[in-house]
């Protein structure tokens, strides 16, 4: 995988790690409204990042529009 | 990584209950045959599979078994909740209420809990992707099975689906075989001598 698609994929994963971390903690906090706030915006951001990603490197998710062949089996994946 | 979604893939809505069948479906949860299995048995394989077709096949399948996990759970607790427990004991569930009253445990029907014995992950694709298929087939009989012991429609439905995505996965894993037979049947070319070859020049 070259520079800046690991550096592009590494945003992806600390934007959705942070909406992770937010879950878990509206979990056992649903009445927060400064973190519900937060989470919608880091949401949006995390949205832009993967969009961005899977445009210029291909699918995240299976449920992602693909060219043909069919680019979800393209490697690498994450243990490779 | 995973993300869960907030629906099933197939839906249940079972309108009476009925424990008797919640003890022997069970073992498509905690079974040797069931859906844990299924799922930690694909999962687990994936990481040595060779070719992308397989390792996609692995996963994807892998995951989907976890779905099904769901839908068996979701079977159990529509049969099983609010049940008095001496109609759990007359019904034959009186062992399980004692452990785990109206949970879902993952064992199988005669009550063994899950066991990682059930499943292998032997870094040989070719008998990895053999038990796969096996494990299908021996999961669409156990979906036989218990759809010879059901009457009530709102059970058989998704027994049905699920038995039919057994043979889908069978399907899919033949091809993934296939696949993988060709490629390590190919005739290997060196474009270049490999590196380990030029390390002791003499």
């Amino acid at each position: 995988m070259d520079s800046a698609r690991e550096r592009l994929l590494r945003e992806v994963m600390a934007a959705d790690f942070t909406l992770i971390e937010l879950n878990l903690y509206l979990n056992t906090h649903p009445y927060d409204q400064r973190a519900i706030t937060i989470f919608n915006e880091c949401l949006q951001k995390a949205k832009a990042l993967r969009q961005n990603y899977e445009r210029l490197y291909g699918p995240i998710t299976p449920m992602t529009p693909s060219k043909c062949p069919w680019q979800w089996i393209e490697d690498p994946w994450p243990w490779q | 990584m995973w993300v869960y979604e907030k629906k099933l893939e197939y839906p249940v809505r079972i309108k009476n209950r009925n424990p008797r069948l919640a003890k022997y479906i069970i073992t498509q949860y905690g079974g040797p045959d069931g859906e844990l299995s299924a799922s930690l048995r694909y999962l687990s394989q994936r990481f040595s599979m060779p070719t992308e077709e397989a390792r996609a096949t692995l996963n994807d399948i892998g995951t989907e078994e976890l779905a099904h996990l769901e839908i068996v759970g979701t079977i159990v607790h529509q049969l099983t909740r609010g049940v008095p427990a001496d109609v759990m004991e007359r019904e034959g569930l009186g062992a399980y209420y004692a452990d785990h009253d109206h949970a879902i445990y993952p064992l199988s029907a005669a009550g063994t809990p899950w066991t990682a014995a059930y499943i292998q992950s032997k870094g040989d694709p070719i008998a990895d992707l053999m038990e796969d298929l096996a494990a299908e087939q021996k999961a669409r009989a156990t979906y036989e099975n218990l759809l010879n012991m059901v009457d009530d429609p709102d059970v058989r439905e998704p027994l049905k689906f699920l038995r039919q995505r057994e043979i889908v996965h069978f399907q899919r894993f033949g091809e993934a075989l296939r696949i993988v037979e060709e490629k390590l049947a190919q005739k290997k070319f060196y474009i270049k001598s490999p590196g380990y070859l030029n390390k002791n020049p003499e």
